[in-house]
């Protein structure tokens, strides 16, 4: 049996009293050793910092197990569930607080799964960030060998002062290279 | 300002064009003019094909820890009953095979029964209820149902264009089984005499999937003497994973 999914709809602007809550950002507490910022502005056709939207992530932990603990809404401070959630700011930013991924298997290159929501954007969006450095790693990885050579770089987080730094371009130069998984 | 004229005229159009292409859509476009705000947040590459992997194949996992089984009724969250028409929504997730999606999260956020957000950029000049916030969130059961108590929602103006107007709606925020799965969605109400006028509605081109958006009244969900009730079942992406009996999580998945 196969079903037809129900459309997707926008976020649209009032769901900041709803889906931001205490903790959401924060998937370790900033002064945990190894803690990093994972963070980056969303920017729009015309290049201007949208402050209407809504990142989420889903990680491995960083010996790369994929976890399936709860507590991701109400945080304990030492739990580490892998998945976060940051509006963004007046500027167009958001910061999570969180560890580096590690692959998943050996050899693999390690990603942030990301979703994209926004005013004004009809229905979520998927990328990925990867995790730079492991270059012979990324060079293997499947889906960026399958991304145009000139695109590429929008999949890869910036290593920076704070951490890493991925921004979000949903139109224009740079767009953001998005993600169509089969069955949708 | 743009009448409502010219958006419907636009609204027509596009689904003139849709209907002479002959490919059927399920899924809002994302280039959508009539609605404004997406001018310029859509991609204009096509999505590019990705085969999920690993943390891809896996949902976050919620449980009780996270959700109150009282955050699932709206009407009780002040030390008032809130003003307007009590609720149930109800209804079951499913994946695109058919199976429940068990013990997953669902948010939801709405206006009140005259059309006004607990928001602080909501500017509709009607008023707040003190004993309505508007949010519920509940986790699905064994055969993925969820179950809301609620507020019926007005509908509320917005800027699009001259006089517009969204048809009530309540927002609902969903994980399948797998990442890949994540949607966030609105539910209608039958019968709607807006529904031809919006443009967030009609970024679902086809006739037959904007019908998937609304909910069903049904007498059986209404309860004597105390709240009318409507069923809507949603209906997300097929999962990539073998399908796999829920395995008890590394420590301690707290939903028995
Ligand atoms: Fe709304």
């Amino acid at each position: 049996m196969t079903l037809t999914p129900t459309p997707g709809q926008t976020v649209g602007p009032f769901f900041h009293y709803a889906l931001p809550y205490d903790g959401d950002r924060d998937l370790v507490p900033p002064s945990t050793p190894g803690a990093i910022a994972l963070h980056g502005t969303v920017y729009d056709g015309a290049g201007a910092p949208i402050p209407d939207a809504l990142i989420e992530i889903w990680q491995a932990a960083p010996d790369g197990t994929v976890l399936q603990q709860p507590g991701s809404l109400r945080r304990d401070g030492w739990t580490f569930t892998g998945f976060g959630r940051a509006s963004t700011r007046r500027d167009g930013t958001y910061a999570f607080s969180t560890l580096v991924p590690g692959p998943t298997e050996d050899g693999a290159a390690a990603f942030f799964a990301v979703t994209v929501f926004a005013r004004g954007l009809t229905n979520r969006l998927f990328t990925r960030a990867y995790v730079p450095g492991d270059e012979a790693a990324l060079a293997a990885d499947r889906l960026l060998a399958s991304v145009e050579e000139d695109r590429r770089s929008t999949l890869l987080a910036v290593a920076d002062a704070y951490g890493l730094r991925f921004d979000i371009r949903l139109q224009g130069e740079d767009e953001t290279v998005f993600l169509r998984f089969p069955g949708h | 300002m743009t009448s409502q004229a010219d958006i419907t005229a636009e609204i027509t159009a596009i689904e003139a064009d849709y209907q002479r292409s002959g490919v059927e859509e399920t899924q809002p476009r994302r280039d959508y003019p009539p609605y404004r705000s997406s001018i310029l947040r859509h991609p204009t590459k096509d999505l590019h094909h990705a085969d999920p992997e690993t943390i891809e194949l896996w949902a976050p996992c919620f449980g009780h820890r996270d959700v109150d089984p009282l955050e699932a009724d709206l009407t009780i969250q002040h030390s008032g009953e809130p003003i307007g028409e009590r609720m149930v929504v109800t209804g079951r997730v499913v994946d695109g095979e058919g199976r429940p999606v068990r013990h997953q999260l669902v948010e939801i956020w709405q206006a009140n029964a005259g059309g006004r957000y607990i928001h602080k950029r909501d500017q509709h000049p009607a008023p707040l209820d003190p004993n309505f916030t508007g949010i519920g969130r509940c986790l699905t059961d064994a055969d993925g149902g969820y179950r809301f108590q609620t507020i019926k929602p007005g509908p509320y103006p917005w800027k699009n264009h001259h006089n517009a107007w969204r048809p009530a709606h309540i927002h609902f925020s969903l994980f399948g089984t797998e990442f890949t799965q994540r949607m966030v969605t609105q539910m209608y109400f039958p019968g709607d005499p807006l529904f031809a006028l919006d443009p967030i509605y009609q970024t679902v081109t086809d006739a037959k999937a904007r019908e998937r958006l609304v909910a069903t009244y049904d007498h059986d969900v209404t309860s004597h003497e105390w709240a009318t009730g409507y069923r809507w079942d949603i209906v997300l992406t097929g999962s990539h994973r073998t399908y796999m009996e829920p395995q008890p999580a590394s420590t301690d998945r707290d939903d028995a």
